[in-house]
């Protein structure tokens, strides 16, 4: 299936901005993480179609998906 | 007429009124630079050091912002800034809120920091530069780490909050007191090239949404640092924020969180609630 993938702040650093990528069927937000090498305790916001989800929710064919790094600092 | 309304009327410029009058005010009729700055507003003129908020604030939103406070959680990257505008623009008291004395790793960003004060608390130094630059203005410095526990007290008397704290997990306390007290929370966070603004309203859960996958620690803040510029646009935007909270007016990031991208130089806004405003 295929996803589209946008990352965004320094997610995007060594990565790409956004992509289209074939992901198995049942991949979660967390897969894609994995896949690209992004540490769990950096996710923030996560979008699938502009909807807040998790680390665990289940992508489907043609979702969109937008990754932000979690920010903390003042 | 009083004779405080004489000295005004003769001493006016048009609907200006100059700070050696505004001093001569509170020398003459022993009060002090505040009730002073109170008793000019009140009767329809300006302080002329705000003649150039004009237009964007009206004479009696210039009231409105002297009569408010606002606490600020939180003195060093963001909170500086933010007590520096706050205290220019006119706000009448300022809580200021932080436990932390100044050090060397602060000196590239934090504005109230120079080599001459290391050591001392960031609160003192609020106070100290707050009387340089806007003496009508009363600023409570408070050495202290916001909690639970004293947030209650803290907080009492504020009509807005503002975070400017470094840490998720007092963050995220701060912002359920704030619900709890019924008063909006003008949040900002930042780390390297990036940050991020909301305001958080009572009924709202906004920051439970924001760091809904947080489980422990501080965000990339930790591996990128913070430059100079970026809490300061941070903190602009979060006092922008503040002032329209304040006057009743315009439109407040509310269920919206701006996303700032100063590498790239893009920002977005995202729906916090999951509905279909998300530009990203």
């Amino acid at each position: 299936m295929k996803v589209t993938v946008k990352l965004f702040a320094s997610f995007r650093t060594g990565r790409f901005d956004i992509e289209t990528v074939d992901y198995p069927a049942g991949t979660t937000v967390a897969d894609v993480a994995d896949r690209l090498e992004l540490p769990q305790s950096e996710l923030g916001i996560m979008l699938v179609n502009s909807r807040h989800v998790k680390a665990g929710h289940v992508l489907i064919e043609g979702d969109t998906l937008a990754l932000f790094p979690l920010l903390g600092g003042g | 007429m009083s004779a405080f309304q004489v000295f005004l009327k003769e001493h006016a410029d048009g609907d200006l009124l100059a700070w050696e009058h505004q001093l001569e005010a509170s020398r003459r009729f022993g009060l002090t630079i505040a009730e002073t700055e109170e008793a000019i507003l009140g009767n329809g003129l300006l302080p002329a050091r705000y003649q150039r908020n004009r237009q964007t604030i009206s004479l009696s939103g210039q009231q409105e912002l002297f009569r408010s406070q606002v606490a600020v959680i939180g003195c060093g990257g963001l909170g500086g800034y933010i007590i520096e505008e706050l205290a220019r623009l006119g706000v009448g008291r300022i809580i200021a809120i932080d436990p932390d004395v100044f050090e060397e790793h602060n000196l590239n960003r934090q504005l109230f920091s120079s080599p001459a004060n290391l050591g001392q608390a960031k609160v003192e130094a609020a106070l100290t530069r707050i009387n340089e630059i806007n003496p009508a203005v009363t600023l409570v410095p408070v050495q202290a780490a916001f909690s639970p526990e004293n947030g209650a007290e803290l907080l009492f008397g504020s009509q807005v909050v503002v975070d400017a704290l470094d840490t998720i997990q007092v963050r995220i306390e701060l912002a359920d007191v704030c619900r709890s007290m019924n008063v909006p929370l003008v949040h900002g966070a930042i780390g390297g090239w990036y940050g991020h603004v909301t305001t958080q309203f009572p009924d709202d859960d906004t920051l439970q949404t924001i760091y809904r996958s947080w489980k422990s620690g501080k965000g990339v803040e930790q591996s990128l640092g913070n430059p100079s510029f970026t809490p300061a646009l941070v903190a602009s935007l979060e006092v922008a924020e503040v002032c329209k909270l304040l006057l009743g007016q315009g439109t407040p990031l509310r269920g919206r969180q701006l996303m700032i991208d100063l590498f790239s130089m893009e920002m977005h806004v995202i729906n916090i609630q999951g509905g279909n405003r998300e530009t990203a």
